[in-house]
């Protein structure tokens, strides 16, 4: 796909990607708002920027892995692959209905070009590890990136993961944090803590970013800066606003896993614009 | 094919020490099989693979929940993916990832290989022990599970899994086991064998009681008794047929397992034998306990897991047949 470096036009799909996520969580009218608002900026830049793929073939050997382990906000994977030509726009506000391919969670069945059926959390790393480690075998270019959310990280899964990859000097995986502070029952500071991220991920032997997980050109950076890191897995740690783009979501745990109302609906559009 | 003759059931290998040598066959014919163990390699044998192809064998650590969730990668990635731990450890500790890595969205190459299976690993004792895998593998939706009886069966079963198109579980044992099959012994998967021909009653078995059905056969047919024996080495999908004749020819089932009565093959074969031709059964295998440590053939005696044992359940499904 072709990639589209334009910091301006990525942020113009990002707005679209807000819209389309509180357009069809309305019609849902359940789901996961605020994890998945908070993860636009890093999924745009990944599938419209870093990722190498074909939505015409997704099934090319060669292409780069994305993995959305907190697969709750499948949301925004749902947009964004919609706006890459994956999948219908025209059916993104059937989320959730019986019959419908945007299934509760990613589902394989439903969208056969998802890498992964998560949902259950703590696994998407480990999947991205195996992944990773065949296309390493086949001496395929490809990478694999994997997004966690800090509230998942609570996971023991996760930490066995993380203790796999640098062993096998798996440079060609990529893991992201959206640590965006919060959980279903409140801050993540309150529930379990998880701090310090970066510190964590560092000492189990990964190349370690800290970021604003807003800022388009970090995450470029970041991203390229990761591709030349040999011998070792990075672990970008995205600092994010859960709820980004709507002021009454943002921070807020209520919309970690409560739909807009239709009268929220329309401040929140007018708001993104 | 059923035969008459007497089988010598000499002492042959471990099932686990048949897998671990089919692996390296396999490996040497397929270049996409690779394995992952969670430091057990030398006890489950996926050493062997490991010393001539240590580029597609995967430590894992001991970290069974991550390492059946990187199978899953694998396997989703194009490889034919074989996952090994200890039973309990691969099942129990992985059920999750199991389930949702790997039954769910339907990942064929997944193959995962469970050793040390049952009671008769002996000294451990029960945290050791798997009594429940075959119960949790067959509640998977698409899995196939099997349980070979002895190195030919396992061999053939551990090849055929490899070009079956779905995720499979197969379950091996610590001790040596007698042989039964002759080495050009046909096997397909969800195809049971019929061992020994009867009339009177069939004896359905898996895995490490297939011998000792056996025995119990010979003593049956020493009392006048006409017993058939069926290896049922798939669990799931099961063999209908086989179990509808048994039921409707001999009418009384024995079914004898290393295994939870509660959840292995015996509800199995009851659930056929309920939507077929209703008959008397009864069930030899562990009644809702856990063993303890001991040496393997005495927790087989204490938890009735003989010929002696199928031999008396066999005389009391005949007295209310």
């Amino acid at each position: 796909m072709k990639k589209t470096k334009n910091v301006e036009e990525l942020q113009a799909i990002c707005r679209k990607v807000r819209r389309d996520i509180i357009v069809m969580l309305t019609a849902a009218k359940s789901g996961h708002p605020g994890g998945s608002l908070s993860a636009v900026e890093i999924l745009v830049t990944l599938y419209f920027d870093v990722l190498r793929h074909d939505p015409a073939n997704p099934k090319w050997p060669d292409r780069d892995r994305f993995i959305l382990s907190k697969g709750h906000c499948a949301p925004v994977l749902y947009s964004v692959m919609a706006e890459c030509g994956y999948t219908p726009i025209d059916q993104l506000n059937t989320l959730r209905k019986l019959g419908s391919i945007y299934q509760g969670h990613p589902d394989m069945r439903f969208i056969p070009s998802l890498e992964a059926s998560t949902g259950s959390l703590g696994e998407g790393i480990s999947l991205g590890i195996g992944m990773a480690l065949a296309t390493r075998l086949d001496k395929r270019p490809s990478r694999t990136y994997v997004m966690v959310g800090d509230g998942e990280s609570q996971e023991g899964q996760i930490w066995e993961s993380a203790m796999f990859a640098p062993d096998k000097k798996l440079d060609n995986l990529v893991v992201i944090t959206d640590y965006n502070k919060i959980q279903l029952d409140g801050f993540v500071k309150d529930i379990m803590d998880v701090s310090p991220l970066a510190e964590k991920w560092k000492a189990f032997g990964w190349h370690t970013i800290e970021l604003d997980g807003h800022s388009i050109p970090a995450l470029q950076a970041a991203f390229a800066e990761a591709e030349q890191v040999k011998g070792k897995p990075t672990a970008i740690i995205a600092n994010t606003i859960k709820g980004k783009g709507v002021s009454f979501m943002e921070n807020n745990p209520k919309y970690h896993g409560v739909a807009p109302t239709e009268d929220e609906e329309k401040r929140a559009l007018q708001e993104i614009g | 094919m059923a035969t008459k003759t007497k089988y010598e059931l000499k002492t042959g290998v471990a099932t686990r020490e048949a897998f671990g040598r089919a692996l390296v066959e396999l490996g040497r014919e397929n270049k996409d099989v690779v394995v992952c163990d969670a430091d057990l390699s030398k006890s489950t044998m996926t050493l062997y693979f490991q010393k001539e192809f240590p580029d597609r064998f995967f430590e894992c650590g001991i970290a069974e929940a991550n390492m059946v969730a990187i199978g899953a990668g694998l396997a989703t990635a194009g490889k034919i993916a074989f996952v090994s731990s200890f039973s309990c450890f691969a099942i129990n500790k992985g059920f999750e990832q199991l389930r949702v890595t790997v039954a769910y969205p339907g990942v064929h190459n997944f193959k995962c290989v469970g050793t040390h299976s049952g009671i008769s690993i002996g000294e451990d004792g029960p945290s050791q022990m798997s009594i429940e895998d075959i119960g949790l593998a067959c509640s998977l939706p698409g899995f196939t599970v099997m349980s070979p009886a002895d190195e030919v069966a396992t061999k053939a079963l551990v090849r055929a899994s490899v070009s079956y198109a779905g995720p499979v579980f197969i379950r091996t044992g610590r001790p040596k086991v007698p042989i039964i099959y002759q080495a050009d012994q046909k096997f397909e998967i969800g195809k049971s064998i019929e061992l020994v021909e009867g009339k009177d009653i069939t004896l359905i078995a898996h895995g490490l009681l297939v011998a000792e059905a056996i025995r119990a056969a010979e003593t049956l047919e020493g009392e006048g008794i006409s017993a058939r024996v069926i290896d049922m080495h798939t669990i799931k999908p099961i063999d209908r047929d086989a179990i509808a004749r048994a039921a409707a020819e001999t009418k009384c089932i024995v079914v004898c397992e290393e295994h939870l009565v509660e959840s292995g093959l015996g509800v199995r074969v009851a659930q056929v034998v309920s939507e077929t031709t209703p008959c008397v059964m009864e069930y030899v295998g562990i009644q809702n306990t856990y063993a303890e440590s001991g040496t393997p053939e005495e927790l087989i005696e204490k938890y009735g897991l003989l010929a002696k044992n199928v031999v008396a359940a066999a005389h009391k499904g005949l007295s209310r047949k």
